[in-house]
C-alpha cells in the first residue's frame, strides 16, 4: 500500500510537468500580454504611453526574453524558490496573492463537498429504495431541474428570496461589519449564514448528480443476488440495506471524489462572480483577462495538481474500500 | 429423532395450491400455478424443469424472500421437530409477515438456502468469514469467539483447508468450487432441518460438481436435514434425490420417487427430458432428441395443458379445453396428463 502510494507520488510528477509546459503555453496564447494590455487600459484612462515605456516596462517584468527562457525562469524560481512568481495586477508575489483568499477558498469548497454527500447519499438510497414512489418522483424531478438550472440564475434567485424574506440578500461572505474585524464567534456565525447561499448554488448540481448516480448504483446493487443470500440468511432488511448494497453503491461515488473538489473550485467562479464572494474565482477570471499571466499560471498550475491528488486521494480511498482493489495493491 | 418418530405422518413442509403471480404490463403473469408437494424429514426431494418454469420462485417462496412483486398465495406448511417449535404443530409460513420476525428466525436458522452463483451471493466486500459467522450471530450466539469458532468448524466440514486464513480472504480470492463450499457451510452453519439448493452445481464444472454433490450428502447424513434439489440438470437428480417433482410451465406435471421417473416416466415432458439426455455408452449414430418448441409465456394463458403445443401424443380438443387434473398411478406417482386420467376430459380436481 505504501509503496503503491510512493509509487503513485513519483509518477506524478512529470505529469505535473508536463502540465506546466501545457498551462505556460496557454497562458501566452492570447494575443498581447499583460504590457499591451495595461497600456490599452492606460490609454483609455488618458495617459499617453510610448513604444519605449512599454518596452522598458517589459524589460523590468522580464518580458522581452524568449517564451521557453520565461518558462524555464519561472519554473526553477518555483523548484528552487518556491516562488511562483510576481503578479502584475495585484502588485505582489503570486503566492501571497493566492494565500490571501485560499482559507476562504477551502471553506467554501469544502463545505459544498460535505453538503453534496450528505444530502446527495442519502435521497439517492432512499429514491432506489422506494423506487416509483411519490417521493423517489420528487427528488428525481428536483434534481433534474437541479442539474438544468444555471448557477447565476440559482444564485439570482435566493439572493431575492433571501432579500423578501431576511431583508437582506447576503451577497459576499461576511457583514459589512465583521470583513476586517478579527476572528470572533460572531464572526463566524455571520460567515455560517453567509455561506448558506453559495454553498447550496455550488453544490447543486454536484448534488443533483450524485443523487443521480447514488439511486441507479442502489437499484444495481439491491438486485445483486448477495442481497438475496442475506435475506436468505435471516437479517433485518434494515441491516441488509447497510450493510450489502448501501457499502458496495459508495465505491464509485468515492471514485469521482478526487475530481469533484476541483470542478468545485472551478465551477464556482460564476456564482463567486454574481455573490460577491471573496474567494479564488473571481481573483484568477480576472488574472486570466488580464494576462497577469503568472498568478493565471500558477492557478491552473494549481488545478492540475488538485486533480492529480485528488484521483490520488480518490484511489486510497477506493483501495481501502474495495478488497478486490486492496490485493491488487498488495501485489504491486 | 424421535420428534419424527412420535408424528411420523408429519412431513417437514407440506405445500398446498402454492400459487404465484405477478403482474405484467399485458396480464398477469402465473409464474406458478398450483403447486403441491410435501418434503420429509431427511430426505431429498428433486424440483426439475426448464429455465423459466417457475422453480426457483417455488423455492424461494418456501421462505418468503421473491421480490414483492409476486404475489404468493397457498400455503406453506411446516412442521418443526426442533426446539423450540417441536410442538408438532404446522406453522403456516406464508401467513407470516415476510420481513418479520418469525420468519426470519426461520430463514437461515430451520431453512437455509444456497444458490446458483457461488460468484454472485457472497458480497465482494465483505470476508468470507464475516459473511458466516453473521448467520451464525444472528442465530446461535451473540458472542463473536464462539461465532468464529464455529464457522472455522463448517469451514473444516465443508472440506476447506487452511481455515484460519482463509477467513479472512474475500470471496475473489476463492474459487468457484471452494466458494459453493462455503456457501454450504455458511447454510448449515447453524444445523438447518431444510436445505434449498437452488441450481447448486450449475455454475461449477463437472468434477468440482461430483465433489460438491458429494459434500451434500455426506453432510445430509450428518445433519439430517432434508434437501430440496432445484435443478434443470438430470443427473444431479438421479445422483442426489428419493423422490423428483417434474416441473413444466408453473405446475408439477408428475411426481414420482426416483426410480421410477427415471423407469416409468409417464409424462410426455418427463419422457421428453430423459430422451434428451446424453448416455454413457449410447450409440453415437444416434442424434440426441430435443423436444421441439418452447416454453410459452403463461400469461392469459386459458385452461389448457400448459405442455399442448410441443407434445407429440396431444389430443386434440381435449388436451388444449381443459386444465388438466393430477392423476394418481400409484401410491406414489401422480402425474398430471390426459393420457392417463381415467375418463379423458373427466372431473377437475
Amino acid at each position: 500500500m505504501l509503496q503503491f502510494t510512493l509509487k503513485r507520488i513519483l509518477l506524478a510528477v512529470p505529469v505535473v510537468f508536463f502540465i506546466s509546459v501545457i498551462v505556460f503555453y496557454i497562458i501566452q496564447l492570447p494575443p498581447g500580454d499583460y504590457v499591451s494590455n495595461y497600456a490599452a487600459e492606460m490609454s483609455v484612462a488618458g495617459e499617453v504611453f510610448t513604444q519605449e515605456d512599454m518596452d522598458a516596462m517589459r524589460a523590468d517584468l522580464g518580458l522581452d526574453r524568449p517564451v521557453y527562457e520565461q518558462y524555464f525562469i519561472w519554473v526553477k524560481d518555483i523548484v528552487l524558490y518556491g516562488d511562483f512568481g510576481f503578479s502584475f495586477n495585484y502588485n505582489k508575489p503570486v503566492l501571497a496573492v493566492i494565500e490571501q483568499y485560499m482559507g476562504l477558498t477551502l471553506t467554501v469548497s469544502l463545505v459544498t463537498m460535505a453538503f453534496q454527500y450528505f444530502v446527495a447519499i442519502p435521497i439517492g438510497i432512499y429514491c432506489a429504495v422506494k423506487q416509483y414512489s411519490i417521493g423517489d418522483y420528487f427528488f428525481s424531478g428536483l434534481s433534474f431541474l437541479g442539474m438544468a438550472t444555471p448557477h447565476f440564475l440559482m444564485a439570482v434567485i435566493l439572493m431575492f428570496l433571501s432579500y423578501t424574506w431576511f431583508g437582506d440578500p447576503l451577497l459576499g461572505l461576511f457583514s459589512a461589519e465583521y470583513v476586517n474585524a478579527p476572528w470572533s464567534m460572531d464572526k463566524a456565525i455571520d460567515l455560517a449564514k453567509h455561506m448558506v447561499i453559495p454553498v447550496i448554488v455550488i453544490g447543486l448540481s454536484g448534488t443533483a448528480d450524485l443523487i443521480r448516480v447514488m439511486r441507479g448504483q442502489m437499484l444495481d446493487e439491491l438486485n445483486k443476488p448477495n442481497v438475496v443470500t442475506a435475506r436468505a440468511k435471516g437479517l433485518s432488511e434494515r441491516k441488509i440495506l447497510f450493510k450489502y448494497p448501501t457499502r458496495a453503491a459508495l465505491n464509485p461515488i468515492v471514485s469521482t471524489f478526487g475530481w469533484s473538489l476541483t470542478s468545485i473550485f472551478t465551477g464556482s467562479t460564476i456564482t463567486a462572480i454574481v455573490l460577491n464572494l471573496p474567494i479564488q474565482g473571481p481573483v484568477m477570471f480576472n488574472a486570466l483577462l488580464g494576462q497577469d499571466m503568472y498568478l493565471a499560471g500558477t492557478w491552473l498550475l494549481f488545478m492540475a495538481l488538485l486533480t492529480v491528488l485528488g484521483t490520488l486521494i480518490s484511489d486510497i480511498l477506493l483501495a481501502w474500500l474495495d478488497p478486490k482493489i486492496r490485493t491488487e495493491f498488495r501485489g504491486t | 429423532m424421535t420428534a419424527e418418530a412420535a408424528q411420523p405422518q408429519q412431513p417437514l413442509l407440506r405445500v398446498r395450491d402454492l400459487k404465484i403471480r405477478i403482474q405484467m404490463d399485458n396480464g398477469v403473469m402465473n409464474a406458478v400455478d398450483g403447486v403441491d408437494f410435501e418434503i420429509r424429514r431427511g430426505r431429498t426431494l428433486g424440483l426439475v424443469g426448464e429455465s423459466g418454469c417457475g422453480k426457483s420462485l417455488t423455492s424461494r417462496a418456501l421462505i418468503g424472500i421473491n421480490p414483492k412483486e409476486c404475489e404468493t398465495s397457498g400455503t406453506i406448511a411446516y412442521t418443526s421437530s426442533q426446539e423450540p417449535e417441536a410442538k408438532g404443530e404446522p406453522l403456516n409460513l406464508l401467513a407470516l409477515n415476510p420481513n418479520g420476525r418469525k420468519i426470519r428466525s426461520i430463514r437461515g436458522r430451520k431453512i437455509a438456502m444456497i444458490f446458483q452463483e457461488p460468484m454472485t451471493a457472497f458480497s465482494p466486500m465483505y470476508t468470507i468469514g464475516n459473511q458466516i459467522m453473521e448467520a451464525i450471530l444472528i442465530h446461535r450466539t451473540r458472542n463473536k469467539k464462539e461465532a468464529k469458532r464455529i464457522a472455522l468448524e463448517m469451514l473444516g466440514k465443508v472440506g476447506i483447508s487452511d481455515q484460519e486464513k482463509r477467513f479472512d480472504q474475500y470471496p475473489h480470492e476463492f474459487s468457484g468450487g471452494m466458494r459453493q463450499r462455503a456457501m454450504i457451510s455458511m447454510a448449515l452453519s447453524c444445523n438447518p432441518e431444510l436445505l434449498i439448493a437452488d441450481e447448486p452445481t450449475t455454475a461449477l464444472d463437472v468434477t468440482i460438481q461430483a465433489q460438491v454433490l458429494e459434500l451434500m450428502k455426506r453432510l445430509q447424513r450428518e445433519f439430517g436435514m432434508a434437501i430440496l434439489l432445484v435443478t434443470h440438470d438430470l443427473g444431479v437428480i438421479a445422483e442426489m434425490c428419493d423422490e423428483v417433482a417434474v416441473m413444466y410451465l408453473g405446475k408439477i406435471v408428475e411426481q414420482a420417487p426416483m426410480k421410477d421417473i427415471f423407469r416409468n416416466p409417464k409424462h410426455p415432458y418427463t419422457k421428453g427430458l430423459l430422451r434428451s439426455m446424453p448416455r454413457l455408452g449410447g450409440s453415437k449414430a444416434k442424434r440426441l432428441e430435443s423436444i421441439e418448441g418452447s416454453v410459452p409465456i403463461p400469461v392469459n394463458m386459458p385452461p389448457m395443458c400448459g405442455f399442448y403445443d410441443r407434445c407429440k401424443d396431444r389430443i386434440e380438443g381435449v388436451c388444449n379445453a381443459r386444465s388438466v387434473p393430477a392423476t394418481r398411478i400409484s401410491d406414489s406417482h401422480t402425474v398430471r396428463c390426459f393420457l392417463y386420467s381415467e375418463q379423458p376430459g373427466g372431473q377437475q380436481r
